[in-house]
C-alpha cells in the first residue's frame, strides 16, 4: 500500500533499513552515542539524550493493513495522522488513543513512549496493542519479534517491552497493531460537581455497566459514551447530566494537552495511581483522567514529595512537562530493580549506543 | 517415554543429593522436601504426559522467604530448578530436569487482598484461577482470563504461560490483566514489577515476565485486575455445510465492526463427539457450527445479537439459532467446553495442537489440516477460538500401537508448520515447554535466539531456572537444521556442525 492518505505535503513511503542499519554500524564501529528521532514532538518528554542524532522519521509507510484481521503493519517513521486517517477509513482506530503532540508525531515514537489517551481504561494501553515489532539493536542486527496474530506466546515478549523503552533498547523500525473498530457513536456528558464527589463518581460508573470511554475531572466531571446508538442513549438517559457542546473536541484536547489546565510554565506531573485512592495533600492544581487513574498535577512542590506521595498509594509519578533540561523525570527505581534493567539495556544495546541518560541516568 | 533434553542445554553439577535434602529440610522443614522415588513420581510430568523425567528433589515451600531460600540454595550450588503450579499445562513447561529441584508453588494458595474500589486482588502464585472469579463474584466482579483448564490452574501458572480463554478476543490475554509480580530472582531476592496503578515506571518487565515460562525468576505474589460482571450475555449458534463458510462468516463478523466475547468453532469430528457426550443438541450433520457470544449493556448486546445473525445467515448458514435463555446459551456453551474431553472418548489418545494464524486464512489451513490428517492416516478433530485464529487441531491417535504418538508428533509438527507458512506462530496460548523447542529454530532466525539468550542471561546468568525449555540453544538449532534443509540453504551456517 501506498502512503496516499497523508494529504497536501505528504512524503512518500520509504524503506531506509539498510541506512539506518549502516548508520548504528557505524556509530557502533566509533562508539558513538545516538539519539533516535522521530517526529521531534515528544522530546520535552524524558531527559536530553546525549549523541549524534538518528533520523528515523524517513522510514515511513504502511505496510499491511487488512480491516477483518484487525491488524496494521507500519514503519516506524509514519506519521500517526497519516496512520489515523487509514485506520478511519476502514472504520477502525487505534483504541489506545495515542496523543500526538504535534503533527510530526510517528508511529515508531508513540509506541516508545508508551503513552495512551483518555480511552486507555477501556480499552487498554499503547503496549497492550502491540503486536509484533522489527528493531534494531545496537549490534547493528535488524530483529523481528512477536508478529501479526492476536495470540502469540513463542519466545519472550519482546515487543511489549519495547513499549515505553523510550528507544533505549533499540531503534523502531516496524510496528504490528491490534486495531480496534470505531464505535458506531459517541456521547460526551458533563456534570456539576466538586472533586471529592466526582472522585466518587468515576469510581461508581467505573463499576457500573457503561459504555464508558471516557471519565475525567477538571471544573466539571466529563463521560464520553462509545457504542451503538441504543446503548449510548440508553446510558445517557439513565446518567443523566447534560450533553457537552464539542464532546469531540474536549478529549482531543484532553489528550493532546490543549486545555487551559496545561498552559503556563509550572511544573506538569503525570500521577499513575489506583483510580480511587485519596492522594496525600499537595499544593497546586488538579486534572483528572482515566477515571482518576491517571491524575495531572501543577505544582511548583519538590520532585522528591511528589515521588513519594504516588508511591505511597502504589502508583508512580513522572515529570511530564518542566522548564529544567536535566531534571529526573521518571520514578525512581529501587536498586535491584535498577540493576536489572542495566542488565536488560545491555543484553539489546551493550555499548550504550541509544538514547543514553534519557530515561534514567546511567541507562 | 522418558524425555531427555538436549546436551547444550543440561547443566551439570555434582552436589552431593543427600546433603542438599538435609539443607532443604534445614529451611522448609522435613514435610515439604521430597526426595524417595515414590514421592517424586506424582511430579514427573504436567498434563502433556507423553514426556516423564522423575525430578530430584520436590519442595514445598509455604512463604516467600521459603521460596528465597530455596532459590538461595540452589543458585549457590548451581542446581537447576523447575517452578511448578497445578501442572496442566500441555506444552511440558513444568517437566522436571532429572538433577533439578522441582520447585511446587501450590501452598502459596491465598487470596491476600480483595480491592474493590480499584478493582484489584491480590494474590499467591498457587490460587486457581476460577477461585479468583468465585472469591470476587459477590462483589459483582470477575478476573477475565479462563483457560479451560480454569478449575484446576493456577494464576502463577497462568502469568507463567500468559494463558487466554475463550473471552480473550475481548478482554485480553493474562498479560493485560495484571498490574503487578513479586518475582523470586535466581538469587533469591525479591523484586516487585509493576504495581497499583495501570502501568509502572522503568521498562515494561510485566510484560517481559508474563509468558515467560519460568525462564526469568519464580512468581510469587500477582495483582489481577477485576472487571465488571457483564450486565447481560446472549449467543448464537450458526451451522454450515462448508467450514470454508464458516471461516469466511468469521472475517465478516470481525469486518463488521463487531467484538464478540467469544468466537468458537468446532467442525464435524468435534460436534459428533460432543453430542455424543453431553446432548447440547448440536446439528450432528453440520460440516461445522460456530458460536458466538455478545455481553455489555442489554440495548448494545441486542443490536451486536442482530446484526452478527444477519452476517451468520448472509454467510450461508444453514442455520442460525438465538439462546432464547440463559440456560440455552449456557447449553450451547456445554458442549463447547466438554469438547476435549468428549474428543478423548472417541480416540484412545490425543494430541492437542495451538497454533495461530491471520484469520483470514483459515478455510485454508484447515483444507490443510485435513489433507496432512489424510496423508499421515490419523484423525483429527478442530475446535478452536476462531474469533482469534487461535487453532488447537487434536490429532487423534492410540498409544498403545507401536509408532503412532510418534506419527502423530510429526503431523503435529507439519501442522505448526503450516501455521508459520502463513504467518502465523507455533503456540497461540499453550508456551513453548519442550514440545515446541524445536519448532522455535524454524520460527525465530539465529539473531533472534541470541536476543532471547541475552535477555535470559540478564535474569539468570547461569540458566538455573527452566533449562532445556522454551528457548532452544543455536546448537541445538544447528543439528536441527541439517535435518531440515530448506531450499538448498543450511539453517545457521555460521555453527559449527556436530
Amino acid at each position: 500500500m501506498n502512503g496516499t492518505a497523508g494529504g497536501i505535503g505528504a512524503l512518500p513511503d520509504a524503506d531506509c533499513e539498510s541506512a539506518l542499519q549502516d548508520d548504528v554500524r557505524d556509530a557502533l564501529a566509533r562508539r558513538q552515542p545516538l539519539r533516535i528521532v522521530g517526529g521531534g514532538s515528544k522530546g520535552f518528554l524524558a531527559r536530553s539524550a546525549e549523541g549524534e542524532a538518528l533520523g528515523v522519521a524517513d522510514h515511513r509507510g504502511i505496510l499491511a493493513y487488512e480491516p477483518t484481521e484487525l491488524v496494521v503493519t507500519a514503519r516506524g517513521g509514519t506519521p500517526l495522522a497519516e496512520l489515523e486517517e487509514v485506520l478511519a477509513e476502514g472504520g477502525q482506530m487505534l483504541a489506545f488513543e495515542p496523543p500526538h503532540f504535534g503533527a510530526s508525531a510517528t508511529i515508531g515514537g508513540a509506541i516508545a513512549c508508551g503513552l495512551s489517551g483518555p480511552r486507555r481504561p477501556f480499552a487498554g494501553s499503547a503496549r497492550d496493542f502491540v503486536l509484533g515489532v522489527k528493531l534494531l539493536n545496537g549490534r547493528a542486527e535488524t530483529l523481528r519479534f512477536g508478529g501479526t496474530v492476536m495470540k502469540n506466546v513463542a519466545g519472550f515478549d519482546v515487543s511489549r517491552l519495547m513499549a515505553g523503552a523510550c528507544g533505549t533498547l533499540g531503534v523502531l523500525l516496524e510496528v504490528s497493531l491490534k486495531v480496534l473498530p470505531r464505535p458506531r457513536c459517541e456521547l460526551s456528558l458533563s456534570f456539576e460537581m466538586n472533586p471529592l464527589s466526582a472522585l466518587q463518581a468515576m469510581q461508581d460508573w467505573a463499576s457500573g455497566s457503561w459504555p464508558l470511554s471516557g471519565l475525567a475531572y477538571d471544573d466539571r466531571l466529563r463521560v464520553r459514551l462509545s457504542g451503538n446508538e441504543s446503548a449510548v442513549q440508553a446510558a445517557r438517559r439513565r446518567l443523566g447530566g447534560e450533553p457537552a457542546e464539542c464532546g469531540a473536541d474536549y478529549w482531543r484536547a484532553l489528550r493532546e494537552q490543549d486545555l487551559p489546565f496545561f498552559a503556563g510554565a509550572a511544573d506538569l506531573w503525570r500521577l499513575s495511581v489506583p483510580p480511587a485512592v485519596r492522594l496525600a495533600p499537595l499544593p497546586g492544581e488538579w486534572l483528572y483522567d482515566w477515571g482518576g487513574a491517571q491524575r495531572w498535577l501543577r505544582t511548583s512542590a519538590p520532585a522528591a514529595e511528589v515521588f513519594a506521595a504516588a508511591a505511597s498509594c502504589g502508583g508512580h509519578a513522572m515529570l511530564f512537562r518542566t522548564p529544567m533540561a536535566s531534571a529526573a523525570r521518571f520514578q525512581p527505581l529501587e536498586p535491584r530493580l535498577m540493576g536489572l534493567h542495566r542488565s536488560l539495556k545491555a543484553a539489546f544495546d551493550p555499548d550504550g549506543l541509544f538514547n543514553p541518560g534519557r530515561m534514567y541516568e546511567g541507562l | 517415554m522418558t524425555h531427555r533434553s538436549h546436551p547444550s542445554e543440561q547443566l551439570a553439577h555434582h552436589v552431593d543429593k543427600d546433603a542438599f535434602v538435609r539443607a532443604l529440610r534445614r529451611k522448609l522443614g522435613p514435610e515439604a522436601v521430597l526426595a524417595d522415588p515414590e514421592d517424586l513420581r506424582p511430579y514427573e510430568c504436567d498434563a502433556l504426559s507423553a514426556y516423564r523425567t522423575l525430578p530430584w528433589i520436590v519442595v514445598l515451600p509455604q512463604s516467600t522467604a521459603e521460596v528465597q531460600a530455596v532459590m538461595q540454595l540452589c543458585h549457590a550450588a548451581g542446581v537447576p530448578v523447575v517452578a511448578r503450579g497445578a501442572g496442566t499445562g500441555l506444552s511440558g513447561g513444568a517437566l522436571p530436569v532429572e538433577n533439578g529441584v522441582l520447585l511446587s508453588l501450590t501452598r502459596l494458595n491465598r487470596i491476600l487482598a480483595i480491592d474493590a474500589p480499584n478493582r484489584l486482588a491480590r494474590v499467591q502464585p498457587g490460587v486457581r484461577n476460577a477461585a479468583v472469579t468465585e472469591a470476587v463474584a459477590p462483589l459483582g466482579l470477575l478476573y477475565a482470563p479462563d483457560p479451560s483448564s480454569q478449575i484446576a490452574c493456577t494464576i502463577g501458572g497462568n502469568v507463567a504461560e500468559n494463558s487466554g480463554g475463550v473471552h480473550c478476543l475481548k478482554y485480553g490475554l493474562t498479560v493485560h490483566n495484571l498490574t503487578e509480580i513479586k518475582l523470586v530472582t535466581v538469587e533469591g531476592e525479591l523484586l516487585t514489577v509493576g504495581g497499583m496503578s495501570l502501568d509502572a515506571p522503568g521498562y515494561d518487565l510485566l510484560a517481559l515476565l508474563t509468558g515467560s515460562e519460568g525462564l526469568l525468576g519464580i512468581i510469587v505474589e500477582v495483582v489481577v485486575k477485576l472487571i465488571l460482571r457483564p450486565a447481560s450475555a446472549r449467543a448464537l449458534l450458526a451451522a454450515f455445510d462448508d467450514i470454508g463458510a464458516a471461516g469466511a462468516a468469521v472475517a465478516n463478523i470481525i469486518g463488521a465492526g463487531l467484538l464478540p466475547a467469544g468466537l468458537e468453532f468446532m467442525d464435524a469430528v468435534t460436534i459428533r463427539a460432543t453430542e455424543a457426550f453431553v446432548h447440547a443438541g448440536y446439528p450432528v450433520g453440520a460440516a461445522a457450527i460456530l458460536l458466538c457470544e455478545f455481553d455489555g449493556l442489554p440495548e448494545q448486546v441486542d443490536a451486536d445479537v442482530a446484526a452478527a445473525e444477519a452476517i451468520l445467515v448472509a454467510a450461508r448458514a444453514t442455520e442460525v439459532r438465538r439462546a432464547a435463555d440463559d440456560a440455552e446459551r449456557l447449553r450451547f456453551w456445554m458442549g463447547r467446553k466438554a469438547a476435549f474431553p468428549a474428543v478423548g472418548r472417541i480416540a484412545a489418545d490425543y494430541y492437542c495442537m495451538d497454533g495461530t494464524i491471520p484469520r483470514r486464512c483459515l478455510a485454508d489451513v484447515l483444507r490443510g489440516i485435513s489433507t496432512l490428517a489424510e496423508e499421515f492416516g490419523l484423525g483429527v478433530a478442530n475446535v478452536f477460538h476462531a474469533g482469534d485464529g487461535n487453532l488447537h487441531p487434536l490429532i487423534l491417535y492410540d498409544a498403545n500401537r507401536p509408532g503412532e504418538l510418534e506419527q502423530a508428533e510429526r503431523l503435529g509438527a507439519r501442522i505448526l508448520q503450516l501455521c508459520l507458512d502463513v504467518g502465523g506462530t507455533v503456540t497461540g496460548e499453550h508456551g513453548v515447554g519442550v514440545e515446541k523447542i524445536d519448532l522455535l529454530c524454524r520460527q525465530f532466525p539465529a539473531a533472534e535466539l541470541a536476543q532471547f539468550h541475552a535477555v535470559k542471561r540478564a535474569f539468570d546468568p547461569h540458566g538455573l531456572l527452566n533449562p532445556g525449555k522454551a528457548v532452544p540453544s543455536l546448537r541445538r538449532c544447528a543439528e536441527l537444521g541439517a535435518m531440515h534443509v530448506h531450499g538448498g540453504q543450511l539453517p545457521f551456517p555460521e555453527l559449527e556442525r556436530f
